[in-house]
């Protein structure tokens, strides 16, 4: 493959509250390419959105990145002062967030937000921008774009907001979209279309879109590739058939155990003991080592990358054997 | 409205709901004359037999929480009928009623908000001990830490706040209290929508052992129509306050009749190759409660909608092996 | 500095050690708002001053009545600390005595209002219907007079006096209690919880009793602490108008009365009284914020 849009390495954030230092991110590594769409998944406090965010330099108070890299198109993003980081927000890389309805300003309609962002970034004659920002409307498929332009937000439903949120996040020409659980608040049957949507804005668009979900399912349908991330480390990562089924991390495995599919009906949702680690110790080793049926007494360094397959890398003691590392 | 046949081999029906109706008028502006209604449940009828599990599935807006409190008598329906055990659960009053709502109780969707924070654990499952038996602190205690074991807790949490719980510990806190009385029949409100999914597999298997256990019968609510089809027995499809199919659960996933059935499934993302279907994109979204369209709830956004599906609303039909649709197609 | 989680489980083994690990995490979390630590220390020295104040002041006869003439008016010296009053008697004697019903105005009047207001505004809020309209009309008749002008109408149709005073300042303060109870009652209404309840079979008054009214006390008690500066204030007032506690007994508010006339000769006869007002009430104020922040369970223990 071709240079990766974005390159993140070694991706550490602590948060400093009263109860102590919390690690969210312990070492990330990851790879978009263009045109990808790569699934972020993991649960509740593995550090997804924190991931989306960094990259986007919003890290919010509190959180500091200690260390690693971010490199977009070369250029190390944490290295650059916020004068940059606010040309690229919106302009290269733009973000799409859960809830449409706190996402979006509910005192400006939806045409004024589109060209404040495009003033920001490619101001142009008003009537120019207009003409452009009903060209988005029709591109994300919201039906009478030119009435939309002046309806304020809560008149929407939420595929609408949603919709109109990517609009805004394509209006600048961005090459990166971090989705952060886009269709979590949605309807099943709304979330097929935008997601849906989404997929065709890849090719059409010529982006490439990271997909931050909790949703296994939501990645095996829509995604290229994924990475699945544990307590704040990447523990699996790959083209999305591989790694979902032929699973080879613990947790991966687990994970895909305690989901219940179609074909699951009849035997037992296995879950997985233990709980999520708190963020406050320091990581030592393998984060999933306490819950891990398979855990040995290596796994208290950290977990070397093993490739088992071309573009399949795990994290996991489990198959540096096979790869001789 | 057809009912379903009982034959002689399936267990005895112990919850029958006919025509339940639920409406909600809207508080009207101030220069408005006429307040909108919300038809929130229209005319709904449906059976759950003993130790089986019905699960009601559908999207935002097609009634099915509102289902599942009416049933309970948290609210109070409209019209309609809700039987339990062959006793008339809507005319019950007082005494009488309070009795009965020992065998029928609910678990909620969202843990942090359905215990009280300013309550320890003992308490909050110990309350329904309080209002309904006469045993003594010491009894309820002791009965309180059984339940909590039950649920694979440890009794040691008795004297903590929900605040130190996660929400996994505190849905199963909720299961507990449900269970003190002994009921026979749980309404489960989305029960783990909240709830990551390694934490959900818990909660899931915890409610299932319990059911085998104790003769439970449960009507699951979820908007997650696989995790719907993995526990329930029997499903039934909800759209704008109606029932619109109803079958065995495999038999809904294998053939779906109703084209709202097939959109909702093929819309579901699903985690089995095998499984994955052409995708049938819906349009459109769900109409308001309050000015739902003439004749069959769904045709506007139907791919197969003709004439008379905007005129005659569609009933439910058998169209074999206790599989029910409302359609006319 | 933490608390680890041994230490918190083996509390929580017993009812009474669970309630003492949320008093002593509330006292944490209190300490570390350096205003509302230092409002609560002049506090407790005004109470201390208050209940001890036959022992702490110099001259308690003057503080009772008993003039000295031949010292009137003179600036605070070594003798007389904060100087002496118009009929020679010790200004800090007479403050020290005075704080007495300064004060307890303050406690008595907020604390029953709270126990009049807070049941009646949780029982509107909870049952609605003709019960909510019933109370909440005479709430706001009682709420529609100023506070000020009604207490002394009460005050001076049932004659001056401390205890009259009292009465007449809480009958004007607990509407606010039931308004803010009411608020609480209704929005608390439709929290999950109180449904269950509900689904359990409990009866509405024991709702109340058991779920409302507990979740209402947080903001009541904010409030409440609040207030004690301001019912402080008011009968301050009562007594600067006459109709509170009667002269030769010492309040600061009669004192400030016959201070005033007396200024430009002994400023400092009205200023130590005044000030001591001042420091009461911005001292409530500023512990009433921390004890907001405090009272909520959550923030107690992440905050």
């Amino acid at each position: 493959m071709d240079q990766p849009l974005v390159i993140v390495r070694d991706l550490r954030l602590q948060f400093r509250t009263y109860a102590g230092i919390v690690h969210a991110l312990n070492g990330i590594d990851l790879e978009i390419y263009e045109q990808d769409m790569l699934g972020l998944v993991g649960e509740t406090g593995c550090g997804k959105s924190m991931t989306g965010l960094s990259i986007l330099g919003l890290v919010p108070r509190g959180g500091e990145i200690v260390s690693g890299s971010i490199r977009f198109r070369g250029e190390d993003l944490l290295t650059k002062p916020e004068s940059y980081m606010q040309q690229v927000r919106g302009a290269r890389i733009a973000m799409v967030f859960q809830d449409p309805a706190t996402s979006l300003n509910p005192l400006f309609t939806v045409g004024q937000q589109l060209e404040t962002v495009m003033q920001r970034h490619h101001p142009a004659a008003k009537n120019e921008m207009r003409d452009r920002a009903l060209e988005l409307l029709k591109v994300v498929e919201l039906p009478d774009p030119a009435r939309i332009l002046d309806t304020y937000p809560h008149e929407l439903s939420g595929g609408m907001k949603q919709r109109a949120s990517i609009a805004i996040a394509l209006s600048c020409g961005a090459d990166l979209l971090i989705a952060d659980e886009p269709t979590t608040d949605l309807d099943v049957t709304v979330q097929a279309q935008i997601l849906d949507l989404l997929r065709r804005l890849r090719e059409t668009q010529g982006i490439a879109i990271l997909m931050i979900t909790h949703d296994l399912s939501v990645v095996a349908e829509t995604c290229q590739r994924v990475a699945v991330l544990y307590a704040g480390q990447v523990v699996e990562s790959g083209p999305v058939d591989d790694v979902l089924f032929e699973a080879k991390h613990p947790y991966t495995r687990a994970l895909l155990k305690a989901s219940p599919k179609r074909s699951s009906r009849g035997q037992p949702l296995q879950a997985i003991p233990g709980t999520v680690p708190s963020g406050l110790q320091p990581l030592e080793g393998c984060s999933f080592a306490p819950r891990c049926p398979h855990a040995m007494e290596v796994c208290s360094q950290p977990p070397p990358r093993a490739s088992v397959a071309p573009a399949h890398a795990v994290y996991c003691f489990l198959y540096t054997d096979a790869e001789g590392t | 409205m057809n009912e379903i046949a009982e034959t002689d081999r399936t267990p005895e029906v112990q919850v029958q709901v006919k025509n339940l109706v639920k409406h909600f008028v809207q508080r009207s502006g101030f220069l408005e004359r006429n307040p909108g209604i919300v038809r929130a449940v229209d005319g709904v009828s449906f059976e759950i037999q003993r130790k089986r599990t019905l699960g009601l599935v559908g999207e935002s807006g097609c009634g099915k929480t509102t289902i599942g409190r009416c049933v309970l008598r948290l609210l109070e329906p409209t019209a309609g009928e809700v039987t339990f055990e062959g006793v008339d659960v809507l005319g019950l009053s007082g005494r009488r009623l309070r009795r009965i709502r020992r065998d029928m109780q609910m678990v909620f969707q969202n843990p942090y908000s359905s215990l009280d924070p300013r309550m320890t654990v003992l308490n909050i499952v110990g309350e329904p001990l309080q209002t309904h038996t006469s045993l003594n602190h010491g009894r309820i205690r002791e009965r309180v830490v059984e339940l909590l074991e039950h649920v694979g807790m440890s009794g040691d949490h008795i004297y903590r706040y929900p605040h130190e719980f996660s929400g996994g510990q505190l849905q199963r806190i909720a299961v507990a209290r449900a269970l003190a009385l002994n009921p026979k029949f749980l309404v489960l409100d989305e029960p783990t929508a909240a709830l990551d999914v390694s934490v959900q597999a818990q909660v899931i298997a915890q409610l299932m052992q319990l059911q085998r256990d104790l003769d439970l019968t449960y009507l699951f609510i979820s908007h997650n129509l696989t995790l719907v089809h993995y526990i329930s027995d029997t499903i039934a499809v909800t759209y704008l306050g109606k029932i619109i199919e109803y079958a065995e659960a495999d038999e809904i996933f294998d053939n779906p009749i109703h084209p709202y059935t097939q959109a909702l499934l093929s819309a579901t993302p699903s985690l089995d190759r095998e499984f994955r279907q052409q995708r049938v994109i819906l349009g459109g979204r769900v109409p308001d409660p309050a000015n739902p369209p003439p004749g069959c709830v769904f045709h506007p956004r139907c791919p197969g909608t003709t004439d008379q599906c905007s005129k005659v609303e569609p009933h439910l039909v058998d169209v074999g092996g206790n599989h029910l649709v409302s359609c006319h197609l | 500095m933490t608390m680890n989680h041994e230490e918190t489980s083996r509390q929580a083994q017993s009812a009474w050690g669970a309630r003492f690990l949320e008093y002593r995490l509330m006292w944490r979390a209190l300490r570390r708002d350096r205003l509302a630590v230092i409002s609560l220390a002049i506090i407790l020295v005004f109470v201390l001053a208050a209940v001890f104040a036959p022992s702490l002041a110099p001259y308690p006869d003057q503080a009772l009545g008993k003039a000295n003439l031949s010292e009137k008016l003179d600036p605070p010296s070594a003798t007389h600390l904060l100087g002496t009053d118009d009929l020679g008697r010790d200004v800090l004697s007479r403050i020290l005595y005075g704080s007495r019903p300064s004060l307890s105005i303050g406690i008595f009047v907020v604390g029953l209002a709270m126990i009049i207001g807070t049941p009646l505004g949780a029982i509107a809020g909870y049952a609605g219907g003709w019960l909510d309209q019933v109370i909440m009309r005479i709430t706001d008749i009682f709420l529609s007079f100023p506070a000020l002008l009604l207490a002394i109408a009460i005050s001076a149709a049932l004659g001056a006096s401390f205890f009259n005073a009292m009465l007449s300042i809480t009958l004007t303060w607990w509407p606010w209690y039931t308004r803010l109870a009411r608020a609480q009652a209704v929005s608390l209404k439709e929290q999950t919880f109180i449904e269950a309840s509900r689904a359990i079979g409990v009866p509405g008054f024991t709702i109340i009793r058991r779920h409302i009214i507990p979740n209402v006390l947080t903001p009541a008690l904010v409030q409440a602490t609040m207030d004690i500066g301001s019912a402080v204030l008011m009968g301050s007032a009562l007594s600067f108008v006459g109709l509170g506690v009667q002269l030769p007994r010492a309040d600061w508010g009669n004192m400030l009365n016959v201070a005033r006339l007396y200024f430009s000769d002994g400023p400092w006869f009205a200023i130590f009284p005044g000030l001591a007002i001042l420091l009461i009430a911005m001292c409530f104020n500023l512990l009433g914020d921390g004890v907001r922040d405090v009272l909520d369970p959550q923030s107690r223990r992440t905050g």
